[in-house]
């Protein structure tokens, strides 16, 4: 591929996205246009925000690539992302929205009034921020290494660097608005290409490529279907709970001004990740039929950034190439900035004494540590790694939030000893899991925790709680008041009616 | 725990950086245990006081709230170990707190029934030391044929009046053992007229708070009121509209609930106020505005800013020649908000600013000085306003707010 399509792509990307977040609100106003409720963000902003900060690398590059090695079974990949989305909506949304808890740790010191537990919970946050990240790097260092040529670090460290930058400079200030501006970019960014091979496939371009007569797109070579029903399952509780405890997807909530106007957000949140989906599965399935040398060689994640250039040639396919690029970098400066900024918001909060200071000092801590992690580390494949970042915050974050939403019988104790279990045994079984040969008994198990841990990671939780009841907060009464009672509504203009 | 499945050696190097981590701090704390109990080493009679002071200082500690369930049984299970007894009881007025005993008397008996047991000394405020009877013994789930044979029961006294007691039992109830009780029933009451210190000194803090609550400035009253008679001939629609501004303005400032309020509320107030200013300045009175959304539902003390924005315009644009610019910008700083209202009037000497800041100057600016003391008495002196001001350079505010206020409602 021709390198300047790599350069070109990513540096136009870091403008637009620090332009954007230095100057989305440079638009002053005067008295005439001071109404409060026209500067709330309304659902549909808001949600495309979420999309765009979800939509990380392992849903631009990783699905694309999974269904290229493992067939029909990655589909369940975005089902799981886009379904744990549903479970957000119906239990944690609007009670978290209420709690007036801007990170997972002040909802766990708010809730059970504990130091201890708000600590373990910052230290969980952390890990799983950083190893969220982790894959994010990765991908920018195969995107950079595929399109341009340059070391891996190159890829990786321009990312470091430029959501440093603008976090540190304070250029996040509308960050809403560039969040949902990196949404709409990631889909024109897939879609285009993907609707012009389609058109080229279906002959009605003429001239290019054509699906040769007598091509199986699943063909018997190539596993179809691998996973057993366990694995599957256990993807699905990994992915469905998982969600519900990412760290930078809470913060966005913020932004609804009420409860209901996060309910409403989520459910527009579903239907943008559901049209998102549709692209990665096309280019999968394309990928598995052009493209068949790329999983053979342990790159399959490349194969959206290889399909538009492979089968259109040309000017065309040099364009559609530097949008799939562009669209790659802005899933990996969203994702990562997000995760950046709220890792930095638990970091300076526990560690630097919460000032704004101290505030950037752990923004550059938040990135740094995951950079250092993904140079030594290298990844297979980037839906693969995801999930299990997922498989861990089900068995940890994900028990404390809805447990301290829905049962008034939470302790600290409880919610502790059962984060602490969670994250041993699903840790320890991750660690374990990457070393059993393929063939093991236990290697389902081990690889793919969740289906086993997050109910143990419950069960935990709920016995330490019955155990301890005498621990339990005394404020819990109206805590749970104020997450699950609809609160007034922010200042709404409603002009008076008036008289001619 | 790395996500991604690195190849065998990676992972590898990482197992071993972790053990090798892991042992650095068991050695670590190990030694550090070690060296601390060398430099401990002291008599048997240094070590009983260090013992004795040890459980006083932790079960203080569980007494800084008063008499509660939780920090009680903390208090008793130290207390308990003080005194070498068998079972040792707190309770409040009315019911059983704390309960910590071993052996026969581990089981926590029924409230009711230590509450009887108690009532003589909380009536007449004097220790008692009573002997249990088979039947009672029976009632406080102790075998009959035990050996727990007496309980001494002191009362807990704040300002002489009795708010609780302490119960012990003991097999005999020795003269030492009474006085023991009693040293530490005194101590326990030392402890809670403590808290209750503590309290009092937070509701003072909190009367503080609401006499400082802004009231809304009779010049603005009287200056808006002339503004819109001014209009009531000439222009009855926009007369009308003002004077629905106002109601509404005066509704929100006259609200008796709550001492905090969100930003957008506030905005939508000082909008009100504007509304009603720029009515008198015409066009000498300009606004911009810059607010990020992300912070819209940040908590801030009620009637905070609005102080701010009519100092700028009475003190900063009314003065000046010519018309005047404010401008009032909120920003998303990660774990903070800050809000900066700026204007570009006639300023002030940075020096009578500070008097007035530090209450030692009356008269004009005293807004200032009121949402500056309030901001620094709920969230800390970090919090106060920080003001750039210099004679004819007009006037920048900034407020920093933390967002995460888990105990306050707006």
């Amino acid at each position: 591929m021709n390198p300047g399509i790599g350069y070109t792509a990513l540096i136009l990307v870091s403008a637009i996205t620090t332009i954007i977040g230095f100057y989305g609100l440079r638009v002053s106003r005067t008295t005439s246009d001071f109404y409060v409720a026209s500067r709330t963000v309304k659902p549909w902003w808001n949600a495309s925000a979420i999309g765009g900060e979800y939509l990380s690398a392992a849903s631009f590059l990783g699905i694309a690539g999974l269904i290229a090695i493992s067939g029909l079974d990655a589909l369940w990949f975005p089902i799981g992302y886009t379904a744990g989305y549903l479970m957000l909506l119906f239990f944690v949304a609007a009670p978290l929205r209420r709690s007036g808890a801007y990170t997972i740790p002040d909802f766990a010191e708010a809730r059970l009034e504990s130091a201890t537990a708000r600590y373990v919970t910052s230290v969980l946050v952390v890990v799983v921020g950083w190893f969220y990240i982790v894959p994010q790097l990765h991908g920018a260092a195969l995107t950079i290494r595929t399109t341009t040529g340059l070391p891996s670090w190159v890829g990786a460290g321009s990312v470091v660097v430029v959501v440093c930058l603008t976090v540190v400079t304070g250029g996040m200030r509308s960050i809403t608005f560039v969040q949902a501006f990196q949404y709409w970019l990631k889909l024109t960014a897939l879609a285009v290409p993907a609707i012009f091979i389609l058109l080229m496939l279906s002959g009605t371009t003429g001239s290019g490529a054509a699906i040769p007569a007598g091509t199986e797109l699943f063909p018997p070579s190539m596993p179809l279907s691998g996973d057993s029903t366990y694995s599957t399952l256990s993807l699905m509780v990994a992915l469905l709970f998982g969600t519900l405890g990412l760290p930078h997807v809470l913060v966005r909530f913020y932004t609804n001004p009420d409860g209901a106007a996060a309910r409403r957000t989520t459910l527009i949140v579903l239907g943008l990740l559901t049209i998102f989906y549709l692209f990665p599965t096309i280019y999968g399935v394309l990928g598995r039929v052009f493209l068949p040398d790329l999983a053979a060689n342990g790159y399959p994640d490349a194969t959206v950034l290889l399909l538009p250039g492979t089968l259109i040639g040309g000017l065309g396919g040099e364009i559609l190439s530097a949008l799939v690029v562009a669209g790659a970098f802005a899933a990996f400066l969203s994702t990562t900035s997000g995760l950046v900024v709220s890792l930095a918001g638990v970091i300076s909060q526990d560690v630097l004494g919460g000032s704004v200071r101290g505030f950037r000092i752990a923004a550059v801590f938040a990135a740094v540590v995951p950079f250092g992690v993904a140079m030594v580390t290298d990844s297979l494949a980037l839906a693969g790694s995801v999930g299990l970042v997922f498989a861990f915050t089900a068995s940890t974050i994900c028990p404390l939030l809805l447990l301290g939403i829905w049962w008034r019988g939470l302790t600290d104790a409880g919610a502790v000893a059962g984060m602490l279990a969670g994250g041993i045994l699903c840790g320890s079984a991750i660690m374990l899991g990457a070393q059993t040969a393929a063939d093991s008994v236990w290697r389902d198990l081990l690889t793919q925790p969740a289906a086993w841990t997050v109910p143990a990671a419950f069960f935990v939780t709920i016995l330490v709680s019955k155990a301890t009841a005498q621990r339990r907060s005394s404020s819990v009464s109206r805590f749970m008041t104020k997450l699950h009672v609809p609160e007034r509504p922010l200042a709404v203009d409603n002009p008076r009616t008036q008289p001619n | 725990m790395p996500p991604s499945v690195p190849s065998d050696s990676t992972l590898l190097l990482i197992t071993a950086v972790a053990v090798v981590i892991g042992a650095i701090a068991i050695v670590a704390v190990v030694g550090f245990r070690l060296s601390r109990s060398y430099r401990e080493l002291g008599t048997e009679a240094e070590h009983a006081t260090f013992a004795a002071l040890h459980s006083a200082a932790a079960a203080g500690r569980q007494l800084r709230n008063g008499l509660e369930p939780a920090g009680a049984l903390k208090a008793s299970k130290q207390l308990r170990s003080l005194l070498n007894c068998a079972a040792f009881a707190m309770t409040d007025d009315s019911r059983l707190l704390a309960w910590d005993g071993s052996g026969a008397a581990a089981k926590q008996p029924e409230s009711a029934v230590v509450m009887g047991l108690v009532a003589k000394a909380l009536s007449n405020g004097r220790t008692q030391v009573a002997t249990l009877e088979p039947a009672l013994r029976a009632s406080l789930g102790l075998p009959p044929d035990g050996e727990l044979k007496a309980a001494v029961i002191c009362p807990l006294k704040v300002d002489s009046r009795a708010v609780g007691c302490v119960v012990i039992l003991s097999k005999t109830p020795t003269a030492g053992l009474v006085r023991a009780t009693n040293e530490v029933a005194a101590w326990v009451s030392a402890q809670l007229e403590l808290a209750e210190l503590s309290s009092s000194r937070t509701l003072l803090a909190e009367a503080e708070v609401r006499a400082l609550r802004a009231q809304i400035s009779p010049h603005f009253i009287y200056n808006s009121l002339n503004a819109i008679a001014s209009f009531i001939n000439t222009d009855p629609q926009r007369a009308r509209d003002l004077v629905v501004e106002f109601a509404d303005f005066t509704r929100y400032s006259f609200r008796r609930h709550g001492d905090f309020t969100t930003l957008a509320e506030e905005l939508r107030c000082i909008d009100r106020y504007l509304l009603l200013e720029s009515a008198r300045f015409g066009d000498r009175l300009q606004v911009s505005l810059q607010i990020a959304p992300e912070v819209l539902s940040t908590v801030i003390p009620f009637l905070s800013l609005q102080p701010l924005v009519e100092n700028a315009v009475r003190h900063g644009i009314e003065a000046k020649v010519g018309s005047g610019l404010v401008q009032i910008s909120a920003r998303d700083l990660g774990a903070h908000t800050e809000v900066t209202i700026e204007d570009d009037g006639v300023g002030m000497d940075p020096e009578q600013l500070r008097q007035v800041l530090a209450g030692r100057q009356d008269g004009t600016h005293v807004g200032l000085r009121n949402v500056d003391a309030r901001l620094r008495q709920v969230y800390g002196d970090d919090h106060g306003l920080t003001i750039d001001t210099g004679v004819g350079h007009g006037m920048l505010i900034t407020m920093t707010v933390p967002k995460n206020q888990p105990g306050h409602d707006a």
